[in-house]
């Protein structure tokens, strides 16, 4: 059975797609993103021990040269991932797409759908599809929230079968400052970008707005221009993130948080540009 | 000192008591009159004990009261036939409608002085708005809405919307959040096939800005109620053109702490409590039938707004959560209500008990000669017994379990049970999981809910609405318009504020 790093599952989510739905984030990304807002989730755990010094709980341990976690003795003060270097944690639980299911069956009645995130959750894709699949069984909404990184044009891991859509990041508007972003190409988002469009399983466009750094008026241009000929079919949604330094690295913390006023600005921009359903958060 | 000068005493303290507003002292003053009866004939021995022990409680009704607790008349006839008594014609427009009815609310009573429903006031409008010009229409609902709020200022004055979208109902669910009344306290007939999500979702919006309307599963009172069902009071399901005569409460909670294990309490205590209650409920309405005149000369009688045969009796408890988690205590077990199958399953159990000796027992006089169970929302000397079959306050569990909870429960009181969920701000970010999370609620057996927001001024205090600027203002001395403001304060102040636990959607 094929089994994924869960780093955790959030039964209740509002910011995750339509409704109310039950959240599932992996570990692990490809990307590197300066301002992520969670680097915990970005790397593998390499079990180098310092946070089961420092864990006040006597809840991590070190068995056979791995860190395990027991989640019965954790207090939940994050004191681990404070001290991790390595852009990880240690509370990481390995679960099948069936375990995962067996975890939030019970929140069924309550929720519209299930949203895997993460880290970047295409690179668990045999699980998810696993995941995705009993939920569509159910009758439940499935919705990846992607970097773009996966090549949804060839689907290998035939994910958009069970998938409504996919929330794709588009976190800048060229590849010289989407290398110095991500340190990742930007070329195969953009691709998909048009292709989940063409192929009506683009849900939402999301951008984290930076003022000054990032020039996120030309992401908005080239996104836009990218979906001019689907934008007239399908009120595709634009959800403009305000940067906040909570979670941030110490070294990227430099940036500065948009104003409403410049959100506003972006806002006005993109509805000019041809959307009509604007979200900023 | 003579018997009568003892009496002429008390009678004049009433009179001066400078904490009651006037009318208040005139209701004090005719609760003391009426006390002076005994209790009706068949009043139980063993009544006289469980009332001094708090294991029964007569909520303060008095011994012979002049009506009926609760009464429900059929406006709908009401507005199609106008009235003789009231000297007024059907109303042909708006403004004679909203006007009609005002005056009819004015007239009507209950176990106060106001009418504990009000009736399904979009339906009732709908026809005269679709006629009207449209901001002259919620010119006059605004103005319909703030005369009830600031004339019928009891907290128990009840109004119905939906369960279809109309107009109307759009009206006034924007006026609502913008006027921030107390009164009427409103519930929305919610039928997920009928109402639509957007109706639904303005409602919640509602709902988080001014604390109404609360939801109620529309399906569930047409089945156990009937077709023509009303929500009075609290959240009251009962029939249109009748009403309650009498509501008693079991305090489960304190009776548990008169047993030494969870046997002596089904075998021995709880049995006689519910005879007890029952018996004592039969000779209360055989009192207000045969005794008073309400139901031979009142003029919503006798012009066939309300007819005996469609009054019940209300068998109603609180302190459930208390009782189970005293009788696991004394078996020796840890698990609490709410955290624990095995204490859940002791509240179904004890719920089934008194339903069958409920369903057991014959009333002449009830509709369908049967009491109807009533989860009730506690009142101010209720201490040790929380509302109804509701959690505790402050032992909340997480969100999906506290609403599985409540369906375990819901579907034993047709005439009235609902629990709080408060939100925080997050909730307004999106309306459509705040929606989803009641679906999946009434899903999973939940019958009645609200939501308000947790922080904000008008909140919920058990069933009814209370601004917590009015319980201020009275804690520091000032008369405010709403009475019920001083139920908040009861006998202990702060006791039910700040305390359902509030929901975040930001975890």
């Amino acid at each position: 059975m094929i089994k994924a790093p869960v780093n955790k599952i959030i039964p209740s989510s509002v910011v995750d797609g339509p409704g109310n739905r039950t959240a599932v984030f992996f570990q692990s990304c490809n990307f590197n993103c300066r301002y992520c807002h969670n680097p915990e989730t970005i790397n593998m755990c390499i079990s180098c021990g310092a946070c089961v010094k420092t864990c006040p709980a006597g809840a991590l341990s070190i068995k056979d040269g791995k860190v395990v976690w027991d989640e019965k003795k954790c207090c939940g003060c994050d004191t681990c991932i404070k001290t991790c270097k390595h852009n990880s944690s240690p509370k990481i639980t390995y679960m099948s797409g069936i375990e995962i299911w067996e975890k939030i069956e019970g929140n069924l009645p309550f929720i519209r759908g299930l949203t895997v995130s993460g880290g970047e959750c295409t690179l668990q894709a045999p699980v998810v599809r696993e995941l995705f699949t009993i939920a569509k069984q159910h009758g439940l909404g499935t919705l990846l929230d992607s970097n773009g990184s996966y090549d949804f044009r060839e689907d290998p891991e035939n994910l958009l079968d069970v998938s409504d859509g996919v929330m794709l990041d588009v976190k800048a508007d060229n590849e010289e400052r989407h290398m110095w972003l991500t340190n990742h190409s930007i070329d195969i988002v953009l691709q998909n970008l048009e292709y989940l469009a063409s192929v009506d399983k683009l849900e939402e466009i999301r951008t984290v707005c930076i003022p000054g750094g990032l020039e996120n008026e030309k992401t908005i241009e080239v996104v836009a221009d990218i979906l001019k000929p689907y934008l007239e079919k399908k009120n595709i949604r634009y959800k403009l993130i305000k940067y906040r330094h909570f979670g941030v690295r110490e070294e990227y913390r430099n940036f500065v948080e948009p104003d409403e006023a410049y959100m506003n600005s972006l806002k006005k921009l993109a509805e000019e540009k041809g959307f009509r359903n604007i979200v900023i958060i | 000192m003579s018997e009568l000068k003892k009496y002429q005493q008390e009678i004049e303290k009433i009179m001066n008591d400078r904490t009651l507003t006037f009318w208040q002292r005139v209701d004090v003053l005719a609760k003391y009159a009426e006390n002076l009866l005994d209790y009706p004939e068949g009043t139980p021995e063993e009544f006289y004990i469980l009332d001094e022990s708090r294991e029964i409680s007569d909520l303060h009704e008095g011994h012979g009261p002049i009506g009926p607790r609760y009464i429900l008349p059929d406006y709908a006839k009401f507005m199609k036939e106008g009235s003789k008594f009231l000297r007024l014609d059907p109303p042909e427009n708006l403004l004679e409608a909203v006007n009609s009815l005002l005056i009819f609310y004015r007239n009507a009573h209950s176990v106060t002085r106001f009418p504990v429903y009000l009736g399904r006031i979009d339906k009732l409008l709908e026809e005269f708005v679709i006629k009207e010009d449209y901001d002259k229409a919620k010119e006059l609902i605004k103005w319909f809405l703030i005369s009830i709020d600031r004339t019928m200022s009891d907290s128990f004055v009840q109004a119905n919307l939906g369960p279809e979208e109309s107009v109307t109902g759009n009206i006034i669910l924007e006026l609502m959040p913008e006027l921030q009344n107390i009164t009427p306290n409103v519930s929305l007939r919610y039928d997920p096939e009928i109402t639509p999500d957007e109706f639904a979702k303005k409602a919640l919006y509602s709902a988080l800005k001014c604390a109404n309307p609360a939801f109620a599963l529309d399906k569930f009172y047409k089945e156990t109620v009937g077709e023509d069902y009303g929500i009075a009071s609290c959240y009251n399901g009962l029939l249109v053109g009748g009403g309650a005569y009498t509501l008693v409460r079991l305090r489960l909670g304190t009776i548990s702490e008169h047993c030494k294990d969870s046997a002596d309490f089904f075998e021995n205590r709880l049995p006689l409590c519910v005879n007890t209650q029952l018996k004592f409920m039969d000779a209360r309405i055989r009192n207000v039938v045969e005794n008073r005149v309400f139901f031979s000369t009142d003029w919503m009688v006798t012009e066939g707004f309300v007819h005996a045969d469609r009054f019940v009796g209300l068998f109603g408890l609180v302190g459930l959560c208390e009782c189970v988690n005293n009788l696991m205590k004394k078996d020796g077990k840890e698990g609490r209500m709410g955290h624990d199958k095995e204490a859940d399953q002791l509240g179904v159990r004890i719920l089934e008990t008194i339903q069958k000796a409920v369903n057991e027992h014959y009333c002449p006089y009830s509709y369908n000669h049967r009491f109807v169970m009533h989860s009730q929302v506690g009142a101010d000397d209720d201490e040790g017994n929380s509302a109804g079959t509701r959690i505790a306050y402050g032992d909340e569990p997480e969100l999906y379990e506290h609403l599985r909870n409540c369906g375990l429960y819901h579907h034993f009181f047709p005439s009235g049970v609902g629990d709080l969920f408060p939100f925080d701000e997050t909730a307004f970010r999106n309306l459509d999981a705040l929606l989803d999370i009641f679906k999946g609620g009434f899903n999973v057996g939940v019958k009645y809910m609200s939501t308000y927001l947790g922080n904000g001024d008008l909140i919920r205090v058990t069933g009814y609405l209370m601004k917590r600027s009015e319980v201020e203002k009275l804690k520091k001395g000032e008369a405010v318009v709403n009475q019920s403001a001083a139920l908040v304060i009861g006998k202990s102040p702060e006791r039910h504020l700040n305390e359902r636990k509030v929901r975040s959607f930001d975890d």
